[in-house]
């Protein structure tokens, strides 16, 4: 692989207008045709066939270490690797298999996290040492401010977690080997994540590279008889399994409990949107809703929760990252079922290890885009958060508005394709306005984004003319985009639009593979 | 104006607060110099944003304070504009430069002036030394927010309060909220009002009054000030009883000025005068806060209960509120947003009364039409002062939205 500093890049304007490179770490880009437009006629990506006569009769796949399980794997310069985000800030298991990498001497690996975190950030050195050469996967922190400073020596991709499948599943992105964290597995691989001292609740992020990926080793620190189960991710898929002392800090994997937001302007914006949605209408018996475990999202499920009881509504289903306040919904006969991604606390964690309402689901059937349907679009209306969103509804969610990489997409994107997206997000922070003219790094289409509810009003997109005669008449404080911004730039003053490079260090990727935006180097 | 006038005037000095957990503020470190012009430095963390904009603000409040020779160093943690003026004004007079001068900065158009018997079912505390609660405090819809330079600022921060009071009262839109100040005890609260009055507050808190002539000085001081300004627009004054012998003086301070328009109480210190503990019940306040209403009552003013100190009991608020409407309060404070609502619905009037209040205003409107000197209902007849609390119980659930 070259070095993009030595690359001279081509750009292409997209169906937003924004310019993106038409060739990203050596690959042809298509740059984003608008929602729906790009329709692959391909096959899927497959792996190589295997043969049981390759693997042991007895079923025992363990080997001594990581080392020796990526030696057997023939992990060789220029590979990619990948590494799952399921135990989050208290994962162990990727740094532990990077280290392993650089003591066998691979150099210019490409790591393809779903997610990384800050505990990470020495693989910044992994970088400097040129045993990575590159990321593609969310960044922030240090290592998002290692891209957008210039000192990556590929370009970063940003995707969804529903983009991160159809990548591996397209073949956009081959793995050469996976790494999986798993808080039990037997000597087979068949791993689980919501048992153990580490359980984190799904594995689902690691689906895609256990079927896709050419070897794939499970890591353990709860190792049981054969069978494993549940086996979220099946054994007949894994190479070699690798019994460690800690997966992860249990600390960081879950938190022991989750906090609902103590700002009363926030707690204000949680009860707006959960008015909204029974002023609209949706909220009615058999709806569905999903929220993330932010302040304002969990509150937002208090809310919501209050006026079900109060109007004797009930759910078929909430969509987790679970929380305990989704499990007592769950408990108090306000939800049939969680389908679940992730799980962010203990409640979490020991509800769907123990209850059969409480599901594990997986980027394949919540988001993937390239599939026959997903589950994100079945789902009534969404809950989620933005850094910035212009007066046409487009929205950022991966870089400050002075272009520093902040987040990654997670499910975002994906569950735009919601039956009404709502972003829950004070009106500005710290002086600096929220709403602006454009966003500084699209990555969902206004198009998508249907209610934008701040402490100051509700804004709702004039697409959906549907949901403006749904709270017509209710005492709701509906207002126009620009009537809200108009009041925040009297308050804060207009913001001077800050000055980015014309490098380019990420892209950002739309569901279906495409390049919907351009994250530029900053000075 | 102000009695902060130094002998030995520093040469340097600061104002405001920065640091991680600091929102919504800046510090200013001001150093008076003899020559070589102003010199700036700003972090901020929004500097990309309004850097320039900050710097060029700060030349414009060192000129309006005559300041021409000075190194000013600002750490700003997203300050709106009217908050970084105040620091830098505050920093300024610290250092001994600038008395006597302001910076204003543009100014809100004033709300209507206030009404003697508005609602005052809820008054938002906002401490005057916290920025950041200010410029959101009225979407959660309280009667009145009120600026606090008294026990919520510290000792050594009351000149740079009421200095940010000044210009969060010039600037901030607090919508359809009555905008109160608590002034500190006299003789420091005449600075305080020596630096607020001329933006028209529409109404001042008095704390620890024991007697009348306490009001009158204050009555007396707020009248010169509103003339040297020619402000016309009536400030209202809410003296604060909190001991027993304030308690007893009540009714001589309700009617101390016909600008009094209601009358409080302050149970901490109260119950700390008599020696007994504050329980969430209250027994121990029953006859000083009965001795308030009366008092009140006697003087044609409102009486307004003090403030439920537990923000996570809402059902001990509920309960205190709704005893409190019973014993013939019409609001109390409040020190957290989320309690606002229980408040207004505590104080407010239940169906069953309104329903029988409209019934008899609407027989009281039939005599009047009738000419008739008699209210009758069914065959009951209706006396004056049954007649006179209906109309005003509906036209109070009026002004809170419960009819329309």
């Amino acid at each position: 692989m070259s070095d993009i500093l030595s690359e001279r890049v081509e750009l292409a304007h997209n169906a937003v207008g924004r310019a993106v490179p038409t060739m990203v770490n050596g690959k042809p880009q298509i740059p984003f045709l608008g929602t729906g437009k790009y329709q692959p006629r391909a096959r899927k990506a497959a792996p190589a066939i295997c043969s049981t006569k390759d693997y042991p009769d007895s079923g025992d796949k363990r080997v001594a270490d990581l080392e020796t399980a990526l030696r057997k794997c023939g992990l060789r310069d220029g590979m990619v690797i990948s590494n799952h985000h399921h135990l989050r800030d208290g994962d162990k298991v990727a740094l532990m298999a990077l280290e392993a990498a650089a003591r066998i001497g691979v150099k210019d690996l490409m790591w393809f996290p779903s997610a990384s975190f800050p505990s990470q950030k020495s693989a910044i050195e992994l970088m400097d040492k040129g045993v990575i050469h590159h990321i593609e996967g969310s960044m922030n922190g240090p290592l998002g401010d290692y891209c957008t400073q210039g000192k990556m020596r590929g370009m970063g991709v940003l995707r969804s977690h529903g983009g991160r499948y159809q990548a591996i599943q397209d073949g956009e992105v081959h793995v050469d080997v996976a790494v999986i964290a798993a808080p039990t597995a037997d000597f087979f691989g068949n791993a689980d994540g919501s048992h153990g001292k580490s359980a984190c609740g799904s594995l689902g992020f690691a689906l895609a590279d256990s079927i896709y990926a050419d070897r794939v080793i499970v890591v353990t620190d709860n190792l049981v008889p054969f069978p494993c189960v549940p086996w979220q991710i099946q054994g007949n898929n894994v190479d070699f399994v690798v019994e460690v002392e800690s997966i992860g800090d249990p600390a960081k994997i879950v938190s022991g409990t989750t906090q609902i937001t103590r700002s009363p302007d926030r707690l204000r914006i949680a009860e707006l949107v959960a008015q909204f949605l029974r002023a609209a209408g949706i909220m009615r018996n058999g709806f569905s809703f999903q929220a993330g475990a932010g302040g304002i999202a969990l509150a937002f499920v208090e809310y919501l929760k209050q006026m079900m009881k109060q109007d004797g509504v009930k759910a078929r289903f909430v969509r987790g990252g679970s929380t305990k306040f989704l499990v007592e919904l769950l408990h108090e006969g306000l939800t049939d079922y969680i389908l679940d991604g992730q799980t962010f606390d203990l409640d979490g964690v020991k509800s769907i290890a123990n209850d059969p309402r409480h599901v594990a689901t997986s980027p394949f059937t919540s988001y993937n885009y390239h599939g026959k349907g997903n589950f994100a679009s079945l789902v009534d209306a969404v809950v989620l958060g933005a850094t910035e969103v212009d007066v046409n509804f487009n929205a950022n969610v991966v870089t400050h508005s002075d272009g520093r990489l902040l987040h990654g997409i997670g499910g975002w994107q994906n569950c735009l394709f919601a039956g009404c997206t709502i972003l829950a997000l004070p009106s500005f922070r710290d002086r600096i306005p929220v709403i602006v003219d454009e966003v500084t790094t699209m990555t969902g289409p206004g198009e998508m984004i249907d209610v934008v509810v701040t402490e100051r009003g509700i804004a709702i997109n004039p697409r959906r003319t549907d949901l403006l005669h749904a709270v017509m008449g209710s005492k709701l404080p509906i207002r126009s985009i620009q009537d809200i911004k108009g009041e925040v730039e009297k308050i804060c003053g207009k913001p001077a639009r800050p000055k980015l490079g014309d490098r380019p260090c990420a892209v950002v990727k739309w569901v279906d593979g495409t390049v919907l935006d351009t994250v530029w180097q900053v000075s | 104006m102000s009695s902060a006038v130094e002998t030995t005037a520093p040469r340097s000095a600061e104002a405001g607060h920065w640091g991680k957990e600091v929102r919504s503020d800046a510090h200013v470190a001001f150093e008076a110099r003899d020559s070589g012009g102003v010199e700036i430095s700003l972090e901020s963390r929004v500097a990309p944003y309004y850097g320039s904009a900050i710097l060029e603000q700060t030349r414009e409040v060192l000129g309006e304070l005559g300041v021409k020779h000075a190194r000013v160093a600002i750490h700003d943690e997203g300050a709106l504009p009217f908050i970084i003026a105040a620091r830098i004004e505050a920093a300024a007079r610290r250092a001994g430069i600038a008395l006597g001068k302001r910076s204003l900065p543009e100014q809100h158009p004033l709300p209507p002036p206030s009404q003697k018997d508005r609602l005052r079912r809820s008054r938002l505390y906002l401490p005057g030394s916290e920025p950041k609660y200010y410029i959101n405090a009225s979407l959660h819809a309280p009667d009145a927010v009120i600026l606090d330079l008294e026990d919520s600022v510290h000792r050594g921060e009351k000149d740079a309060a009421r200095i940010l009071v000044r210009n969060t009262l010039r600037t901030v839109d607090f919508g359809s909220c009555e905008r109160m100040v608590r002034i500190n005890q006299l003789p420091l609260g005449l600075e305080d009002l020596a630096e607020v009055v001329g933006e028209s507050p529409d109404l001042i808190l008095i704390p620890k009054v024991e007697q009348s002539e306490q009001v009158r000085e204050v009555d007396r001081m707020i009248g010169e000030i509103k003339a040297r300004n020619g402000i016309i627009r009536p400030i209202w004054i809410m003296p604060i009883l909190e001991s027993a012998l304030g308690i007893e003086n009540a009714f001589a301070v309700a009617t101390a000025s016909e600008n009094v328009a209601a009358l409080t109480i302050g149970l901490e210190d109260y119950t700390a005068d008599l020696g007994v503990v504050k329980t969430a019940e209250g027994r121990e306040s029953q006859y000083a806060r009965s001795r308030v209403v009366n008092a009140a009552r006697a003087a044609g003013v409102q009486a307004i209960d003090s403030v439920f100190s537990d923000v996570a009991d809402m059902d001990g608020l509920r309960r205190w509120g709704e005893a409190s409407r019973a014993a013939g309060f019409e609001g109390m404070g409040c020190i957290h947003p989320g309690q606002i609502r229980v408040i207004h619905e505590a104080f407010q009037p239940t169906a069953v009364e309104i329903e029988k209040a409209r019934k008899v205003v609407a027989a009281f409107e039939e005599a009047q039409n009738k000419g008739l000197a008699v209210v009758s209902l069914g065959s009951k007849m209706i006396d004056p002062p049954v007649v006179q609390r209906a109309l005003k119980l509906v036209e109070r659930a009026k002004a809170m939205g419960a009819i329309s």
